[in-house]
């Protein structure tokens, strides 16, 4: 390792930063697989797995994704929530690893809610 | 693709001997187990703060808390939470005397009240990985300083913010390092005092284990805004994980360039070594650390003007005056300033022990009150027991009793009300502590580490503990009180440091206190708390007494009589007044006068 110089702090940082924000909490969209048996049963993992795939593609590094338990419609899993700062949560039903990766780029990156797959606005506590 | 899901296990010393590693182990496997060694990250941090209930796991990014961990929780946890997402509400947190768990650890009042700044990098990232100090702004106000900085304008910046020691005695940092900055003769040198020799206490030990990078760069602003070259930092040999960790952290500081020469090409040369020194208590104290540094006997010395390392200027700085420079450099002054009361800025670390349900290390704005870390913070007294009385600042600190609760907690009022702030002990007590006793115990620990080079503190120290322990065993006489009080003013004037002139103050203010605890003592041979052995004698209710021979079963003198379904009695020739009966008594029937 040679020495650093100034800038490279800032280059160190970026690399983990997406690490570190998940550690602090701090994020702009926050997106929540529910990972309940039924989910399970029904795909959540490879729902997951796409939207994993889809953060690091995009390099976006201010989307926290977690899992939480089932979210009690499960006949309609998988299912993910999407919160955003100041809007209500927005919970998409139904989801197979092609949904989610419309329902990222429409509307975790787009900003847009994906109404074809959407339930509805609202949601419950991750608890 | 970073994990979904880091698991931050606290591995202070604390956690360690609680079995923390083998939580981490156990995680590990578990993990693998399920197949979510790609979601889930298992990190080590340093100390989260509340580890007396330990082993300790904080679940980011949802921030669960969970504690007092065993390893056969591990395998239903990790299914539950990292695999199928729900949190398992036993291992949680559930505040004294409530019955649901808090969840979230920003929710609990422990660590809610609580403002980090020393510590903020607690629980955050693993102390072994510099990278990961560096994305929490690490060493980026080094780089600052060193080239966009000059040694005075670094100095200001310090001075603006009203930081000062948190070793002891709250000495302005910014003011000692300028009169280093002007002292022509050279080498200089800074020095990290990680001695912290008070019973009880590990404020310091934690910011190093958790967050060694802290310290190494406020030392190296430090070094460059006084002009020094080498650094020393002095721990004890007790500490060997903070050793390791801070050795480590230097080595990967090195490789980065970040300690060295030509410190990020600004000309700028400073290096670091570790000094383990023999923990001695009076080694805290600068003048004997130096003389322990340079191979002397470690004895305080008179300074006239200024300790010196070598006969050449020297900074000494407490742990966590060090590891606040940073972010004074990266947040200014003036936003650190607005932190705090008048005269003392910012925050302060705390270990809170003793007779309190949250015990565990704190760090809270000056000028919060006792009140506010004893109730909210520290969540009361266990067992809804009485506040007798808090000491603040180590082994020679004051007791304050209840009537003091809504002191500020600053440097000044915990002064003049015969405290002081010191490095950062509290120590609550409950309602079943005696003062005389109490004062007895931290007496005899400062004349044990009195060096003996001053014969009012070897000797003056010695003496308050004969009449002292006299008093504990009954035979304390008229005029006691008033030669504890002398002899204690006396300690105090003609001691050259501070351990002698603070070590009357757990006397002197139990007596301005609880006055009438040392007059039952002395005058009706009596000890309101019935603790003092010599003055207490235990017998049995004839009301209470439901004859269960729970009592008679576990004396260990077998000093208990009473058929079954019969009164008790105590053989008062046998009884060694241990209180095993009291605590096997289910019918409150055992009687303590
Ligand atoms: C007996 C005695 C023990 C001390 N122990 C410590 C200690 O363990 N750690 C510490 O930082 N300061 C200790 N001090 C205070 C130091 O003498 C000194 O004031 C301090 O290290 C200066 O750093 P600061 O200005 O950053 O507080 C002790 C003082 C005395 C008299």
């Amino acid at each position: 390792m040679s020495k650093i110089k100034p800038e490279d702090l800032d280059k160190i940082g970026e690399k983990i930063k997406r690490t570190m924000l998940l550690r602090e909490g701090s994020c702009r969209v926050k997106i929540i697989v529910h990972m309940g048996t039924c989910g399970i049963a029904a795909g959540a993992r490879n729902v997951m797995k796409a939207l994993m795939d889809e953060i690091e593609k995009a390099e976006s590094k201010d989307i926290l994704l977690t899992i939480s338990s089932c979210a009690g419609l499960c006949s309609s899993e998988p299912m993910i929530t999407i919160e955003e700062k100041d809007k209500p949560a927005v919970k998409y039903v139904e989801l197979t690893a092609e949904k989610a990766k419309a329902i990222f780029a429409g509307h975790v990156l787009g900003g847009k809610i994906v109404n074809e797959y959407a339930l509805a606005a609202g949601s419950e506590r991750t608890l | 693709m970073p994990h979904i899901t880091n698991v931050m296990i606290c591995t202070c010393t604390n956690c360690i001997s609680n079995g923390a590693l083998d939580i981490r182990d156990s995680l590990d496997a578990q993990i693998k187990r399920q197949g979510l060694q790609d979601d889930v990250l298992v990190v080590p941090t340093g100390a989260s703060g509340l580890c007396v209930n330990g082993p300790i796991l904080i679940v980011q990014p949802e921030g669960i808390f969970y504690q007092k961990l065993k390893g056969k929780d591990i395998p239903n946890l990790v299914e539950e939470h990292f695999l199928k997402g729900r949190p398992v509400k036993s291992l949680m947190y559930v505040p004294p005397g409530e019955e649901s768990p808090i969840p979230e650890l920003r929710s609990i009042p422990f660590f809610k009240d609580q403002r980090l700044i020393a510590l903020r990098n607690r629980g955050l990232i693993d102390p072994d990985k510099i990278d990961e100090y560096i994305a929490r702004d690490g060493y980026k106000a080094l780089a600052k300083a060193v080239t966009s900085m000059t040694q005075e304008e670094v100095i200001k910046e310090i001075s603006d913010s009203g930081l000062r020691g948190r070793g002891g005695a709250g000495f302005p940092t910014g003011r000692k390092w300028d009169s280093r900055r002007k002292d022509p003769r050279t080498p200089k040198y800074v020095v990290c005092n990680a001695d912290e020799g008070d019973p009880g206490a590990f404020m310091d030990r934690s910011i190093v284990e958790a967050d060694p990078h802290s310290v190494i760069e406020g030392m190296a602003i430090g070094a460059y805004a006084v002009g020094a070259s080498s650094g020393y930092m002095y721990l004890r040999m007790e500490y060997p994980l903070a050793v390791k960790r801070i050795q480590l952290a230097i080595e990967q500081a090195r490789e980065y360039g970040l300690l060295g020469k030509d410190i990020f090409g600004s000309g700028f040369d400073f290096d670091l070594q570790v000094f383990k020194g023999a923990g001695a208590f009076v080694c805290g104290e600068t003048t004997a650390l130096v003389a322990s540094i340079e191979g002397k006997i470690p004895e305080p010395r008179q300074r006239p003007p200024r300790t010196t390392l070598w006969d050449k200027p020297v900074v000494i700085n407490n742990v966590e005056t060090w590891a606040n420079v940073p972010v004074i450099l990266n947040w200014g002054a003036k936003w650190f300033a607005e932190i705090g009361t008048e005269k003392s800025k910012g925050t302060k670390v705390f270990s809170l022990a003793g007779n309190i349900n949250n015990a565990g290390l704190v760090e809270v704005p000056m000028g919060i009150t006792l009140r506010d870390i004893v109730y909210n913070i520290g969540g009361g007294i266990p067992k809804g027991k009485e506040f007798k009385a808090v000491q603040t600042g180590g082994p020679s600190g004051g007791f304050l009793p209840a009537s003091l609760l809504d002191l500020s907690v600053d440097y000044e009022q915990l002064d003049e009300a015969g405290s002081m702030m010191g490095s950062g002990g509290m120590v609550v007590m409950d309602e079943n502590v005696c003062m005389v006793e109490m004062a007895r115990y931290f007496v005899a620990f400062t004349n044990d580490e009195s060096c003996g080079k001053c014969t009012s503190c070897r000797e003056g120290s010695l003496a308050l503990l004969e009449i002292l322990s006299r008093m504990c065993n009954g035979e304390g006489k008229p005029g006691d009180i008033e030669l504890l009080e002398e002899l204690g003013e006396a300690i105090r004037d003609a001691s050259q440091c501070g351990l002698g002139q603070s070590l009357p103050n757990p006397v002197l203010s139990s007596l301005e206190h609880f006055r009438d605890e040392y007059k039952a003592h002395i005058d009706e041979k009596r000890c309101p708390a019935g603790l003092c052995k010599a003055l207490i004698t235990f017998n049995i209710s004839e009301e209470k007494c439901i004859g269960c021979r729970l009592c008679a079963k576990k004396c260990p003198q077998e000093a208990i009589s009473g058929e079954a379904k019969e009164l008790h009695t105590i053989d008062q020739d046998k009884c060694i007044k241990c209180g095993v009966c009291l605590d096997a008594c289910k019918s409150e029937a055992v009687l303590v006068a």
